[in-house]
């Protein structure tokens, strides 16, 4: 057995599963696309030809891969420190609340120190949300899961709230915030195209989140925490901090996320903000396999599904929930096969802090 | 507070509570044997869409139940593969299986009744009077005069508390919560009754779907299931993971969603979300207090074997 081999061998077991479970999903989705009674093949062709057909459909998959890539990397930081964090689409809600409420006072301010001021209060906004949850865990022991997850609802009040009420825009029309001012507008990359530089932003945050969980003593100790929080307390490791820690960490980065689609897209906050990125995240995050060069790929991945089933829905007249099924039956492949074992742990436990 | 509106406001708790409590009551048999789901929110989803297809087509609210318990316990099934069988993450699977009813029923409800969501009534379940305990006073209405699901969840209660605390598969059920391993040493199949619990699970959370479609709203919204299913996992653990405890909590979170109706009779000066909010936040409170008196299945979240 040659090294070559047994590294072929490795690189197969981590690119042949979810090359299989995307066959699997796509296949089941055609499937359902039958029996929905529309033709596969043409649902199909128009998810492709939506996603890659164009050079505007290249932007828009640009555009649904920002969030989804941010809030991948959210859940990811988290489910690495082995907490829980089902909140990450409140967290993106109250990154979008801070722009909403920030960028309209801005408007007196250079673009270079506007845009960095909205956003920093975005990932605050983000982070303190998801430290809630952290205190309610290290001081109260309250299981995250549940408390994000309540977490979530809350800041759909929150944001129903504020648009019905103390946000709502000047003129009092629509249950919507004003749009913020020009200068706290994350610029676009191509004239006439939507993508912006916040993918950008996403892209660095991947190169960072790597750095920091493989190469610094904090994202050691948050890893530590998630693979055995037992030794890694033994080991004199502060896990309590790693757990605080890591769950601020990656509710500010679903908190930038949302400010940056707030910033770049939507320029207003809404009842609707969010197609459920928060949730989606999930499944990026495993299919990245917890990994930001893989949590990049999957974040194509969904935001090119995203992208392309609008297209579908218009076209093909299949309603693009189908998508849901598709990241669904991604989830069910990948955890039969148990792919989403990382560092030979299945998840199984749950940190005590 | 006059007696009418008293009346009103009890009559929205228990229908509010009916939804919660069948859900509730799944996820405690599911929990018991060691088994959290998250998918109670998508099993809610499904089992609504299901009872109104089968009310639809066959014309009869029975049938529409039984096809939410079928459909229920199918899902139920198929989510003991993933985590039973293969030992996926619970956490995981669960979030999984709420995408993926929502895609299910977003799908085949367009599919069937057309993109424009044509209003779309069905009979429904119509409530039944118990003779002379109808008559009681706010309590007659509200308990009273119910369709047949809120009764069959009432009584549910102490059929589920019984079984739990005295008899013999209740304590099986209970082992393999707390010690899956000792069980398997006094001959109880952990694989077997974590899967029956999980189906169990999925039945009783469609239940509550099918009581929304044909007793609360009489039709079929996507997404109507509006986050119950997660409010009835947090019933769970507010009730302490006992029977009784569920139903009381289901009835207090039931008035917390009741309020929302009633807040403007009642003369409060609060903004709508807020008694949207209400129930998530006071589960965050309770939980809060809580610390270290709420005992979970001491193997709950864990796979067995390997």
């Amino acid at each position: 057995m040659t090294a070559w081999s047994s590294w072929g061998r490795a690189r197969g077991a981590v690119v042949l599963p979810p090359a299989l479970a995307l066959l699997i999903a796509l296949g089941i989705g055609a499937l359902v696309i039958a029996l929905a009674g529309a033709d596969p093949w043409l649902a199909l062709g128009a998810l492709a030809q939506g996603a890659f057909g164009s050079a505007d459909a290249w932007s828009e998959v640009g555009v649904r891969t920002c969030p989804l890539l941010l809030t991948g990397l959210a859940v990811t930081i988290a489910f690495r420190a082995g907490i829980w964090n089902i909140g990450a689409e409140g967290q993106l809600l109250v990154g979008a609340v801070a722009v909403a409420w920030l960028g309209t006072g801005v408007g007196d301010l250079p673009a270079w120190l506007a845009i960095p001021l909205v956003l920093a209060g975005a990932a605050l906004g983000g982070g303190a949300w998801a430290a809630l949850a952290g205190l309610l865990k290290t001081a109260r022991g309250v299981d995250e899961v549940i408390s994000t997850i309540m977490l979530n609802f809350i800041a759909l009040g929150l944001v129903g709230y504020l648009v019905h009420g103390p946000l709502m825009e000047a003129s009092g029309a629509y249950p919507q915030t004003d749009a913020v001012a020009a200068t706290a507008r994350l610029p676009r990359l191509f004239a006439g195209y939507r993508l912006h530089a916040g993918l950008a932003i996403a892209l660095v945050t991947a190169g960072l989140t790597s750095v920091l969980l493989f190469r610094t003593l904090f994202g050691f100790a948050m890893r530590a925490a998630g693979l055995n929080p037992v030794a890694a307390r033994l080991a004199g490791l502060p896990v309590t901090g790693a757990v605080l820690g890591a769950l601020t960490l990656s509710g500010a980065l679903a908190g930038l996320a949302g400010g940056i689609e707030l910033s770049a897209i939507t320029f207003r906050l809404y009842d609707q903000f969010s197609p459920g990125y928060g949730f989606t995240a999930i499944a990026v995050a495993l299919l990245g396999r917890l990994h930001p060069a893989g949590v990049i790929l999957a974040a194509v991945f969904f935001g090119a599904l995203d992208a392309g089933a609008m297209a579908m829905q218009r076209s093909a007249g299949v309603s693009s929930v189908l998508v849901s099924v598709i990241e669904a039956i991604v989830i069910f492949s990948l955890i039969a096969v148990e792919w989403t074992r990382v560092g030979g742990r299945s998840f199984n436990h749950q940190v005590k802090a | 507070m006059d007696l009418s509106l008293l009346t009103a406001l009890a009559t929205s708790m228990v229908t509010m509570a009916v939804p919660l409590l069948l859900p509730a009551l799944g996820e405690l048999i599911a929990e018991r044997a060691g088994v959290i789901n998250i998918g109670l929110e998508g099993l809610i989803l499904v089992g609504a869409f299901a009872a109104l297809i089968g009310a639809w087509f066959t014309g009869s609210a029975a049938l529409g139940v039984a096809s939410a318990l079928a459909a229920g316990a199918l899902l139920g099934a198929g989510f003991s593969f993933f985590v039973v069988q293969r030992n996926a993450n619970q956490v995981v699977a669960g979030t999984a299986l709420n995408l993926l009813a929502v895609g299910l029923t977003g799908v085949a409800y367009r599919a069937v009744f057309g993109v424009t969501g044509a209003a779309l009534t069905i009979a429904g379940s119509a409530p039944i009077s118990i003779p002379l305990l109808d008559r009681l006073p706010v309590l007659g209405p509200a308990f009273f005069t119910q369709p047949p699901l809120a009764y069959a969840a009432f009584l549910l209660v102490p059929c589920i508390a019984m079984a739990l605390a005295h008899t013999v598969p209740g304590l099986a059920l209970r082992m393999v919560g707390e010690n899956p391993y000792a069980a398997e040493t006094q001959g109880v199949a952990v694989r077997r009754t974590r899967t029956l619990a999980l189906i169990v699970c999925g039945a009783l959370a469609a239940a509550g779907g099918a009581y929304l479609a044909l007793a609360y709203a009489k039709t079929f919204v996507e997404g109507m299931s509006a986050g119950r299913g997660f409010i009835a996992l947090a019933i769970v653990i507010v009730g302490r993971r006992s029977a009784v405890g569920v139903a009381l909590a289901a009835l207090f979170f039931g008035f917390a969603s009741a309020l929302q109706f009633h807040f403007q009779a009642l003369g409060l000066a609060v903004p709508f979300q807020f008694f949207l909010i209400l129930p998530y936040v006071l589960t965050l409170l309770v939980l809060a207090g809580y610390v270290g008196r709420s005992p979970a299945p001491a193997a709950l979240g864990q796979p067995y074997g390997r």
